[in-house]
C-alpha cells in the first residue's frame, strides 16, 4: 500500500486522537467523538470546511478613543496605546483558539503565521497584525501563490521586512531574500559562492527591484504604489530560474504584473512545491524526514499541489487521510509546542477560572496564558526572526529545540500550578485550579482507578501507558493500599457529593494524579 | 564540644525560669537573642518521617502484656502469643519480629507512644491520612500539610529566591515518586520526591512493552534526559549521595526490604552534607482485612513481616547514622493514618480503626513508653476501638518545639492552637506524670459503676487547665463533661448518661501535666 493511499486500517478512538492532536490544540473529548462519528475521509472533510469568520478583535478595557468592549481594528493608530492593543489581539487570538470547533483552521492560521512570519514588535501597529491574522486565517485553506501575492502587498510584511524602504535608488533586499529563501522555493546547496542552486545572489537583487515601489498606507492600511521609487527596467534572472526575463513595468498595473511574473516564476519551480510540503510536514507530521519519507511522501504531495495549481486544501486533505500519517510511527513523535501545551490542558480540562464572563477578566486570563506561552519560546505575533519559530527550520535540532533545561521547568511549572500549585492570573489574586471532579468526569468510569488513569492518559498523551507507568499513577493515588480502596473513596463522595470531608480527599488524590501524569515526558509529547 | 552541645547546654538556663508555668505560651517566646541561638542550635536537625500505609494494627504492634487475657480474648484468631511477645516493660511488648527495636528501647533509642490518634476517627484511608498530614480536627479540611507550614515558616517565601546560599538543599525530600500532601506549603509544594538519586525518574521512564513508535521513544527520551538534567536540586543531592557512603552491614539486600532501601538513601544523602530537614519515606501493606498473620488475599505480606521490615530498617538506619556520625542530628518518627479495631474479624484480619501507637526513635530520644495500654472492654463489639489518649498533633507540637527549637506562639500558628506537649526529646518539655504512674486511671473515679442513670465523677488534677470529655467505644467525643482551670485537688462532677445507649464509654481528663483515661459502662 503506498503511504499516500488513504488510510484503511483501524479508526479507533487511537487514531482518531492522532488525528485530533495534530490538526488542533490538546484533546477535547467531544472532538474524538466527531471524528469517529463517519469514515477517516469523512472526519478530515470535517476539519477542512469552511467555517464563518470570528468578529473583529475588541478592546477589553478602555484604549484611548475606544471605550470597552468596541472594535479598534477601524479606529486611527494610537502611540499610547498600541502595545495594549497588540495584547487585545493576543487575547483575542488565544480565544478564537480555545473556542473553537472542529476545525484545521486555527492550525492552519497559525502554520501562516510562522510560514510567513511577522513581529508586532517591528510591525508597530496592532492594526496591522490583527489584519494579517484575519486574512491568513480567511484564506488559511487557499491557494499559496494567492497568499504569497497578498502578502508581498500585506502593510504589516512592508513594514517587517522593509519591503516599504525599498526603492529604486535604494533598493533593499531583504524581502527579495526572504520571499525565497523563507517563504517559497528555500535555499538548496551553496554550490558556489553566492549560488544557492534554487536561486543566486543576483535573483535575491533582481526581486528587489521587481518589488521596488511600494509602501504602507496607515490609513488605508493597504499597499500604496509610488511609481518613481519603482525600477522600471527589465529584471535578468540567473540559470536557476532558466534566465528569465521580467519586463520592467511603467506604472502601478505594470509593477504589479512585474510581482506576478515573479511569483509565477518562482512557483513553476519544483523545488518551491518541495519545500512548501517539507515545511507543511515538519509542522504537522515529523521533523525527521526519511529518504523514504522524502520519496513515498513528500514528492508525491508537491506533485499534487503543483498539480493542482498551489491550492493546499487538496494536499491537507491526502496528507491527514493518507496510510502514512496513521502508522504508529508518526504517532507521538512530535514534541508539544508551548501553544498546544498552554491551550491543550484547557481546552481538555476547562478550567473555570479561565473562562469568566467578564471581558476584561477574561483578557486577564488569557494575558496570563499568553505569557506562558511566550516564555516557553512561542509567542503570539512575535515570532523570534522573519524564519519563525526554529522547531519548524532550525537542523538537526527542530521541535526538541522547545525543550530545553529551562523551557521544561516552566512546561511543566505550568501543569503543576494549574493541577495543585495555583495557576495566579494577571490582577487576579485568587489562584486557579483545574476543576478536578470535572477532570474525573471526562472518564467513562472514574472510581476505577485503571479506567481513570488510561483515560487521563488518553486525554493527555498520545502513546499508552506500560504496566509499571500505570502503577506508578496508581500508586499517587493509593499509596500501596489495594484498588477497590479507590472505589470505595470515589463512592463515597458519589453518595454525598457536598460533603466536604468525602469530598476533599478525592480532590486531593485526583489532583495529585493530574499533577504526577502532566509532570510525565508523555505530556510533553503528541 | 560540638557548637550544638554548648548551645544546648547553655539555652535552658536561661529558659529554665519560664519553665515552672507548664506550658505557659509566653514563657517560650525567647528574645530575638535567643531565638537566634535557638535555631542555629537546630538548625541542623532533621527529622525522618515513616508514614506505614494503610493503618497499621497498633494491637498486635505494641502488645498489651498488663491486659494480655483482655487482648487476647479480643481477637483470638490473630493474637501474638504471650510467651513470644518482646517484653519491653511490665505492661507492653513488641510484636515478636521486632528484635531490633526491642534492643533500640533496651539502649534508650526508642520512645513508644501509646494511643495516638484524634477526637473522632475517620475510617477512610484517603481522609485520615489527610487529617494525619494537614493536622486538622476530624470536621475540618486544610489543604496545606504540617511540614510545609513549618518549613515555610522556617524558610519565609520559598520557592522564591531558593535555593541559595543559605539554603542550597532541597527544604524536604520525599524518597518515592510522589510528594508526600504533608509537604504542601502555603505557596509550593516545599517537597522533592526521589525515586533513587542515581537513577531518578526511574519508575516513568521503564521501556515499554506497549506499541509505541520508535521515534515517539526517541523524543520520549530526550525529554527524559533533559528533565533528569534540570532539577534544580539535583545537582547538590547527586553530590550529597555520591560523597558518602552507607557504613551499616545491618541494612538487608537491596530491594528485600523496601523501607531499609529508603532510609539508606537518606542516610547517605544525610552524611553527604545536605541541609534538607525532612526526609519523608514509606512502608505500604498495612491494609490487613484478612489472613493478617499468615498473609493471603487482602494482605499479602504478613503484618509481621511488615513489622520485621520495620524493626530490621530502622534499626540498620541507627547504626549507619552511629557510623556515619551524624546520629545526633536525626529524629525518626513512624505513623499511620489509623489503627485497626480492637476485635478481630472472622477473616484473619482487623479493620479500620482509630488510635495506636506510634514510635520516635533516635539517641535524643527520652526512651520509655508514653501513656499506658488501651483498655479493652472484657465483650468486645466489632465496633470498639481503641481510644485515643494522645492527640498527634500534640506529638507534632513536641517535635516542633523541642527538635526543631519552634517558639510556642508560632506552633499555635502552625497548628492552628495549642496542644499539650509531650516528653519526646531529650532536655525538651518537662516530663509529664505518665513516665512514673503506671496506673492509667490515675485521678478518675465514676460512682456507682456500672451507671444506670447518673453518676458522680471524680478527678484528681494537678494544677491548670483541664478538659474531661466522653468518647464513645468507637473514639467519638461525643461531649465535653467540664473544661476549665483547677487549683488542683479533688473535684466531684455529677453528671447523667440516661440518654446513652448503653455500652462502653470512656472519660478523657486531659490536663496540665497529661491525660488519663477511665473506661465505664453504660447500663
Amino acid at each position: 500500500m503506498a503511504a499516500l493511499d488513504t488510510y484503511t486500517g483501524p479508526w479507533t478512538r487511537r487514531e482518531a486522537a492522532h488525528l485530533v492532536r495534530r490538526t488542533m490544540f490538546g484533546l477535547r473529548p467531544e472532538d474524538v467523538t466527531t471524528a469517529l462519528a463517519g469514515t477517516v475521509s469523512e472526519a478530515v472533510d470535517k476539519l477542512l470546511a469552511s467555517s464563518p469568520p470570528p468578529t473583529d478583535p475588541i478592546a477589553y478595557t478602555n484604549s484611548g478613543a475606544v471605550t470597552a468592549g468596541n472594535e479598534w481594528m477601524k479606529a486611527s493608530y494610537d502611540s499610547g496605546t498600541d502595545a495594549q492593543r497588540v495584547t487585545f489581539a493576543q487575547s483575542w487570538w488565544i480565544d478564537i483558539m480555545l473556542q473553537q470547533g472542529f476545525t484545521l483552521r486555527e492550525k492552519m492560521t497559525l502554520f501562516w503565521a510562522n510560514h510567513l512570519a511577522t513581529g508586532s514588535n517591528t510591525v508597530k501597529d496592532a492594526r496591522y497584525i490583527a489584519q494579517q491574522n484575519i486574512y491568513l486565517r480567511a484564506n488559511a485553506f487557499g491557494n499559496i501563490k494567492t497568499i504569497v501575492r497578498d502578502i508581498t502587498f500585506d502593510p504589516a510584511m512592508l513594514r517587517y521586512l522593509s519591503g516599504n524602504t525599498n526603492t529604486k535608488k535604494q533598493p533593499n533586499e531583504n524581502y527579495a531574500r526572504e520571499l525565497q529563501e523563507l517563504f517559497t522555493i528555500g535555499k538548496g546547496p551553496e554550490i558556489q559562492p553566492g549560488n544557492y542552486t534554487n536561486y543566486t545572489e543576483a535573483d535575491v537583487k533582481a526581486a528587489a527591484r521587481v518589488l521596488t515601489g511600494w509602501t504602507d498606507d496607515a490609513t488605508t492600511r493597504t499597499a500604496k504604489f509610488n511609481a518613481g521609487n519603482h525600477d522600471t527596467s527589465d529584471k535578468t534572472f540567473s540559470a536557476a530560474y532558466g534566465n528569465t526575463v521580467i519586463k520592467g513595468g511603467k506604472d502601478e498595473a505594470g509593477a504589479r504584473r512585474e510581482i506576478d511574473d515573479l511569483l509565477a516564476m518562482i512557483f513553476a519551480q519544483p523545488a518551491t512545491a518541495l519545500f512548501l510540503v517539507r515545511k507543511l510536514y515538519r509542522f504537522f507530521v515529523d521533523y525527521k524526514i526519511s529518504e523514504t519519507t522524502e520519496a513515498t511522501v513528500i514528492v508525491p504531495l508537491a506533485d499534487l499541489l503543483r498539480s493542482n495549481n498551489y491550492d493546499v486544501k487538496p494536499v491537507l486533505r491526502a496528507l491527514f487521510t493518507s496510510t502514512h500519517f496513521y502508522d504508529t510511527e508518526r504517532i507521538g513523535c512530535m514534541i508539544k509546542p508551548p501553544i498546544d501545551l498552554v491551550l491543550g490542558v484547557v481546552r481538555t480540562f476547562q478550567p473555570p477560572d479561565l473562562f469568566p464572563a467578564e471581558k476584561n477578566k477574561m483578557h486577564w486570563a488569557y494575558r496570563t496564558l499568553r505569557k506562558t506561552m511566550a516564555t516557553a519560546q512561542q509567542d503570539l505575533f512575535n515570532p523570534p526572526n522573519v524564519a519563525g519559530w526554529p522547531a519548524y527550520y532550525q537542523e538537526p535540532f527542530f521541535h526538541e529545540i522547545w525543550i530545553n533545561a529551562d523551557t521544561l521547568q516552566k512546561r511543566v511549572k505550568y501543569t503543576n500550578d494549574l493541577s495543585s500549585d495555583g495557576y495566579l492570573l494577571d490582577e487576579a489574586y485568587e489562584k486557579s485550579y483545574i476543576d478536578e471532579i470535572y477532570a474525573a468526569s471526562l472518564v467513562s468510569e472514574p472510581g476505577v482507578i485503571t479506567t481513570l488513569i488510561t483515560e487521563w492518559a488518553f486525554l493527555l498523551f498520545p502513546v499508552p501507558l506500560n504496566d509499571s507507568q500505570i502503577e506508578a499513577c496508581k500508586n499517587v493515588v493509593l499509596s500501596g493500599l489495594p484498588d477497590y480502596e479507590w472505589s470505595v473513596e470515589w463512592g463515597d463522595y458519589v453518595n454525598d457529593p457536598t460533603n466536604d470531608a468525602k469530598l476533599q480527599p478525592v480532590r486531593t488524590k485526583l489532583r495529585a494524579l493530574l499533577r504526577f501524569m502532566m509532570g510525565m515526558a508523555e505530556h510533553q509529547i503528541c | 564540644m560540638k557548637r550544638r552541645d554548648f548551645i544546648k547546654g547553655t539555652a535552658p538556663a536561661a529558659l529554665l525560669p519560664f519553665l515552672i508555668n507548664g506550658y505557659a505560651v509566653s514563657a517560650y517566646r525567647p528574645s530575638p537573642l535567643l531565638q537566634a541561638l535557638e535555631q542555629s542550635a537546630c538548625d541542623d536537625h532533621i527529622l525522618v518521617l515513616i508514614q506505614l500505609n494503610g493503618g497499621n494494627d497498633g494491637l498486635n504492634t505494641v502488645i498489651p502484656l498488663d491486659n494480655y487475657a483482655l487482648y487476647n480474648a479480643a481477637r483470638t484468631n490473630i493474637a501474638i502469643a504471650e510467651n513470644t511477645v518482646l517484653k519491653l516493660t511490665n505492661e507492653v511488648g513488641l510484636h515478636p519480629q521486632m528484635t531490633q527495636m526491642q534492643q533500640m528501647f533496651a539502649n534508650g533509642q526508642l520512645r513508644v507512644i501509646n494511643g495516638v490518634g484524634y477526637p473522632t476517627p475517620n475510617y477512610s484511608h484517603f481522609r485520615s491520612t489527610d487529617i494525619w498530614l494537614t493536622a486538622s480536627d476530624y470536621d475540618q479540611v486544610i489543604e496545606t500539610g504540617w511540614m510545609g507550614r513549618f518549613l515555610d515558616y522556617q524558610y519565609p517565601g520559598f520557592p522564591e529566591n531558593y535555593p541559595n546560599p543559605a539554603m542550597p538543599d532541597p527544604l524536604a525530600i520525599q524518597i518515592g515518586s510522589v510528594i508526600s500532601g504533608g509537604l504542601e506549603g502555603p505557596k509550593a509544594n516545599m517537597g522533592m520526591a526521589f525515586t533513587d538519586p542515581t537513577t531518578y525518574f526511574n519508575i516513568v521512564n521503564g521501556r515499554t512493552p506497549v506499541p509505541i513508535g520508535q521515534r515517539a521513544g526517541e523524543e520520549l527520551d530526550f525529554v527524559r534526559k533533559i528533565g533528569v538534567q534540570i532539577e534544580q536540586f539535583a545537582t547538590p543531592v547527586k553530590a550529597a549521595a555520591a560523597k558518602a557512603k552507607n557504613k551499616s552491614t545491618l541494612y538487608p539486600t537491596a530491594k528485600t526490604n523496601p523501607l531499609a532501601d529508603q532510609l539508606k538513601i537518606v542516610a547517605q544523602l544525610i552524611a553527604g552534607g545536605l541541609k534538607t530537614r525532612i526526609y519523608v519515606v514509606n512502608l505500604s501493606g498495612f491494609d490487613t482485612h484478612s489472613y493478617q498473620t499468615t498473609g493471603g488475599a487482602g494482605s499479602p505480606t504478613p503484618h509481621g513481616t511488615l513489622l520485621s521490615q520495620l524493626s530490621v530498617a530502622v534499626n540498620a538506619f541507627q547504626d549507619d547514622l552511629k557510623l556515619l556520625g551524624i546520629q545526633d542530628r536525626v529524629l525518626g518518627m513512624t505513623f499511620s493514618e489509623f489503627g485497626r479495631r480492637i476485635k478481630s474479624n472472622s477473616s484473619g484480619g482487623t479493620d479500620h480503626g482509630a488510635a495506636a501507637p506510634l514510635f520516635v526513635f533516635g539517641t535524643n530520644v527520652v526512651s520509655g513508653v508514653l501513656g499506658s495500654t488501651p483498655d479493652i472492654p472484657t465483650s468486645v463489639s466489632p465496633e470498639d476501638n481503641v481510644p485515643m489518649q494522645f492527640d498527634f498533633r500534640s506529638v507534632y507540637a513536641s517535635l516542633l518545639k523541642d527538635w526543631f527549637c519552634v517558639p510556642q506562639q508560632a506552633i499555635s500558628d502552625l497548628l492552628y492552637r495549642d496542644f499539650p506537649l509531650l516528653s519526646i526529646v531529650k532536655g525538651g518539655s518537662p516530663t509529664s506524670i505518665f513516665d512514673e504512674v503506671v496506673d492509667r486511671h490515675a485521678g478518675l473515679t465514676v460512682s456507682p459503676h456500672p451507671v444506670e442513670h447518673s453518676c458522680t465523677i471524680s478527678m484528681n488534677a494537678p494544677q491548670g487547665a483541664y478538659r474531661m470529655s466522653m468518647f464513645d467505644g468507637t473514639g467519638r467525643e461525643i461531649a465535653v463533661i467540664s473544661e476549665g482551670t483547677t487549683s488542683g485537688g479533688a473535684m466531684q462532677l455529677p453528671y447523667t448518661m440516661s440518654a446513652f445507649s448503653s455500652g462502653t464509654y470512656y472519660i478523657r481528663l486531659q490536663h496540665s501535666k497529661g491525660v488519663a483515661m477511665l473506661p465505664v459502662i453504660k447500663q
